[in-house]
């Protein structure tokens, strides 16, 4: 009991900080542009893919680094000469574009790479136990992605909160007349924020992909979670990313590992149901079989409650 | 629910405040205004005007105090429960619909007062009612040569008129006027000022205004807003004279 | 005359009035007579093309009701096939009951998938259309993952993955139409298909059908002339959802067979493309969107493995250059019809089409290798497209589509001016002030 308890939590930590990985470059983007970029979960794709191709000529480590940069050189160029003839679409125009680009990405990556998964395996460097609990190796990857979401982590609140250039892109969310008045160079932070944040995403998708199955769909399969995290989390919180994105990958891990339906809650309650009831069927899903919809339920309750989200700091 | 209180008053605002956070725009406004009264409200930039119009129209709830339209309570109402007692309103900022015609922005506005409500099984063309107030109310802002021009390409002063349109189309009893003749040449200001007239008669009006001539042409009474409260309220020559309203305006000392 | 929304018929003025009414009939009947004749043209007589023209006409009512959403209301919803599903469904389950002798005739079944659209509507209307905006768009993404994941796991309603089945010729006999073949299950479909356009369209000219209108453009403004926003929202959207609704009783019908993916993110985002690709606030636009997705769906999936990459190439083309889609495009060359300026206009169209054509066809042949070599490996490096054979483990079609590309590019791009110009005169002479 308790090692499932240790190892489900430990695995919950562990997505829960990619789901924050993810997460905080588009909390970065929708809160500094007030776009909604359906496109974020395609640079992590992305950076899947890159780092798949790039590991195997320069290896893992310059992988690392390279392939963010490249992903972020091409959300910069997306946002330079896509998204932002649509800015004047207002926002309704800016997410059809990411939409749209999400779409296009599945597609240019099927062409590319093809439809199958790519074999897109632990490299050697990082393939090792990192310590052994309960007489089960945990791997070194996993604590690797935990190290780097918390730099992750720190850097983008320290950048937020300290730097001058943090305080410059807020001002230029809600007044870019002004802040352009001032003399900065506002389509330049707008690029400057959508490069860092598709580099964000796709630093993720460098380790996300070995714990996840690198294909086509991965991005349409995460992408929705992603947008639940911010919105629980709250719009323009860092912190709030952070806690909403442990909240939905603790309880979504625990849950998959409960194979109790709401049936044999009424079992131990004394009541028992009779397979002919149009409730049978229902109250016969084990919470793992409905561990998928968690994270929307979590989603829509939010929206209708407390539109803020958990620490937000402005409602959409 | 609080009930009606007998009062000669249209509208009645009474000790309140708003603050925006740490910020008190509203610092305790007392303001009795009685039925068919024209009474303006003019005060330096900043003072407060268009919010206190936001207050009374449901914008914005009040920190506290009471507002009562008619002797009812409305404050923190939603505009569209303000607005269906009798309150209509225009923006300083033009805030009309752009993708739809003139005819079209002006009908919109009579329908909840013709008792359209959401009715979805009538074509809105079969209700001669509505046509008719339109029609009347393009007149009167004489706007029916544009009638079938899409709103977001009129010019400023021909929106400016389709925002007094789209407020008096409802024929409410009560109408706030935000500084309607802003931007507006001295002709345009003469015409818009007529028109105000015409379309206030038997009604309340209460109309924040820059331009001095407009203010002292038209209103029986005149409030001075500063800084979030109400130094004077008088008749106009009275106020003219008064001398706070005269150091908040120049900025003089009283005996100089 | 001046156009609006792109109804049929002009702004009611008054001794127009009378006239705009037979317009509009005439619009109508001459609808009818183009439903009645199309599937006896040749080209689509046979069952192949009468299904996909039963296809369309699905498709078009399903992007009605997005239009009334999205164009007409202001409503970006990602999850509108939860209500084309879940009427889907409502008519599925209703047509086991009559295969199983519930004395109803199959014509009426579309009625049921109009329920179940309105009665989910309503349930969830009630609750999202409380926020408007991005917000909506989020809430309507979850509840369409949320519908999508519980389809999956309910399988004894569902079906799951594989879906339910229903028999639509094991019925009583309307007429004596028994609905075995493609020819009467079109006119059923084209029949329901008006009916639904001619209510939606009504719907847009009643007090609060103009209401929605202005909640669209301003919803602020809107409360205070007395309406709820949020009202008026909740209406559109339960409207909405009937008609998506009936949508779906026809998917039933057509395709006797419904699954998860009736309600599935795919489907709410392809209507999605097609009302945005024929035209956002425009009635016709949707009927033209649908259309042209459909048949790009039907016929290009024939030509090319890569077609999904083309249509999602042609949204992102209308989104950047041409956001009122199709229908805005054809909208904008209206006024400029009878202007001597028209034929130069044309002309300069033509001069830009040969390097457009030249270098789309460099683009194609790039995107076309590159698709089969990643996703059929083993049908080797032999590639034909149009029927010219190419080796694609040689450089040469590499070089030569490059070329084609940059060459047509660059020859493109010095057309351009021309265009802008023969533009320019064009509307200065119809004295509109349009962009192209």
């Amino acid at each position: 009991m308790l090692e499932l308890v240790t190892f489900s939590l430990l695995n919950g930590v562990v997505y829960g900080l990619l789901l924050f990985m993810l997460s905080s470059g588009l909390t970065l983007i929708w809160s500094m542009m007030g776009v909604l970029n359906f496109a974020h979960a395609s640079m992590f794709m992305l950076g899947a893919y890159f780092s798949y191709q790039l590991g195997r000529t320069i290896g893992f480590w310059p992988a690392l680094v390279i392939a963010p940069l490249l992903v972020g050189a091409v959300g910069g160029a997306i946002e330079r000469f896509g998204l932002r003839h649509v800015h004047r679409q207002g926002h309704v125009g800016e997410i059809l574009f990411t939409f749209g680009l999400a779409y296009l990405i599945a597609e240019v990556v099927i062409m590319v790479w093809g439809r199958n998964p790519i074999e897109n395996r632990v490299p050697a460097t990082i393939d090792f136990p990192a310590f052994v609990l309960f007489g089960t190796r945990y791997p070194f990857y996993k604590v690797l992605m935990m190290a780097i979401s918390v730099g992750m982590f720190v850097f983008l609140y320290l950048a937020f909160k300290r730097t001058r250039v943090g305080l410059v892109i807020q001002a230029a969310l809600t007044h870019p007349q002004m802040v352009s008045a001032l003399g900065h160079d506002v389509p330049r932070v707008f690029v400057l924020v959508f490069a860092v944040g598709s580099a964000l995403a796709a630093l993720a998708g460098v380790i996300g992909g070995f714990a996840l199955l690198t294909e086509p769909n991965m991005a349409a399969a995460l992408g929705p979670i992603v947008f639940v995290v911010v919105v629980v989390g709250g719009l323009g919180s860092i912190p709030g990313a952070l806690v909403a994105s442990m909240l939905i990958g603790i309880v979504q891990t625990f849950a998959v590992a409960l194979d109790y339906s709401l049936l044999d809650l009424l079992r131990t309650l004394g009541v028992s149901l009779a397979r002919s009831s149009p409730f049978y069927e229902v109250c016969a899903i084990k919470v793992a079989q409905a561990a998928p919809i968690i994270p929307y339920l979590l989603l829509v309750l939010m929206l209708i409650l407390r539109p803020k989200g958990l620490m937000g700091t402005r409602e959409t | 629910m609080t009930l009606p209180l007998p009062s000669a008053s249209a509208l009645q605002l009474t000790d309140v405040h708003k603050s925006f956070g740490a910020t008190k725009i509203i610092r305790g406004v007392s303001l009795a205004i009685a039925k068919g009264e024209r009474h303006a409200i003019i005060g330096p930039n900043g003072a407060g005007k268009s919010t206190l119009f936001n207050l009374i129209s449901g914008r914005f709830a009040p920190t506290r105090g009471s507002i009562r339209l008619d002797g009812e309570e409305v404050g923190g109402s939603a505009p569209y429960r303000i607005s269906r007692r009798g309150l209509a309103r225009s923006f300083q900022v033009t805030n009309i619909f752009p993708r739809m015609s003139v005819y079209e922005n002006i009908r919109c506005s009579a329908l909840w007062a013709l008792g359209h409500r959401y009715n979805f099984w009538r074509s809105i063309d079969r209700l001669h009612d509505a046509r008719e107030r339109a029609d009347e109310v393009l007149a009167r802002i004489r706007m029916t040569a544009r009638r079938d021009t899409l709103a977001g390409v009129l010019t400023y002063a021909e929106q400016r008129a389709l925002e007094i349109g789209i407020t008096i189309a409802g024929d409410a009893q009560v109408i706030l006027l935000d500084e309607p003749t802003a931007g507006m040449s001295r002709s345009e200001t003469e015409a818009t000022v007529e028109l105000i007239r015409t379309v206030s008669q038997g009604k309340t009006l209460v109309i924040v205004e820059h331009d001095m001539g407009v203010v002292f042409g038209l209103a029986d009474r005149i409030s001075v807003l500063v800084y979030g409260e109400i130094i004077a309220t008088d008749a106009p020559d009275r106020v003219r004279e008064n001398a706070a309203v005269q150091a908040a305006y120049l900025g003089t000392l009283p005996d100089a | 005359m001046n156009r609006r929304s792109g109804a049929p018929a002009a702004a009611s003025a008054p001794g127009g009035a009378a006239t705009d009414t037979v317009r509009r009939y005439r619009s109508w009947a001459a609808a009818v007579i183009l439903l009645l004749i199309l599937p006896h043209v040749p080209g689509l007589d046979s069952s192949f093309g009468r299904s996909m023209l039963s296809q369309m006409g699905i498709a078009a009512v399903f992007a009605l009701s997005y239009n009334l959403l999205l164009g007409q209301t202001g409503l970006l919803s990602f999850g509108h096939a939860v209500y084309f599903g879940l009427g889907a469904y409502a008519a599925i389950h209703l047509m086991r009951a009559i295969n199983g002798g519930l004395p109803l005739p199959m014509p009426f079944v579309p009625l049921a998938g109009a329920a179940g659209g309105l009665a989910v509507g309503l349930v969830f209307g009630a609750v999202t259309t409380r926020r408007a905006g991005v917000v909506f768009a989020l809430i309507s993404l979850g509840v369409g993952e949320l519908v999508f994941a519980a389809m999956r796991m309910l399988q004894g309603f569902s079906g799951g993955e594989e879906g339910i089945t229903a028999d639509r010729s094991h019925g009583p006999r309307l007429f004596g139409l028994d609905f075995t073949s493609q020819l009467q299950v079109y006119y059923l479909i084209a029949f329901w298909a008006l009916v639904a356009a001619a209510l939606m369209h009504f719907f847009m000219r009643t007090p609060v059908g103009r209401m929605c209108n202005a909640v669209r453009d301003n919803p602020e403004r809107a409360e205070f002339i007395g309406y709820s926003a949020q009202r008026v929202r909740f209406t559109a959207f339960a409207v909405a959802a009937m008609f998506a609704g009936l949508a779906g009783g026809l998917h039933a019908i057509n395709y006797e067979i419904v699954a998860a993916e009736a309600v599935g993110a795919a489907r709410s985002g392809t209507v999605l493309l097609m009302v945005y690709i024929g035209g956002v606030s425009n009635f016709i636009g949707a009927i033209l969107g649908a259309i042209t997705i459909t048949w790009l769906q039907v016929s290009l999936s024939d030509y090319t493995a890569a077609w999904q990459l083309y249509l999602g190439l042609f949204f992102m083309a209308i989104v950047l250059f041409a956001p009122g889609g199709l229908a805005g495009l054809i909208m904008m060359h209206a006024p400029l019809l009878r202007t001597a300026a028209f034929p130069g206009l044309l002309r300069a169209y033509a001069v830009a089409l040969a390097p457009a054509v030249v270098m789309l066809a460099g683009a194609i042949m790039l995107l076309e290798i590159n698709y089969r070599l990643s996703t059929q490996p083993e049908a080797g490096a032999r590639i034909t497209l149009l029927h010219v054979s190419l080796d694609a483990a040689s450089p040469w079609p590499w070089l030569v589509a490059a070329l084609l590309l940059g060459a047509g590019f660059l020859a493109f791009r010095r057309t351009w001016p021309g265009v802008t110009a023969a533009w320019q005169r064009a509307t200065d002479e119809a004295g509109t002030g349009g962009t192209p």
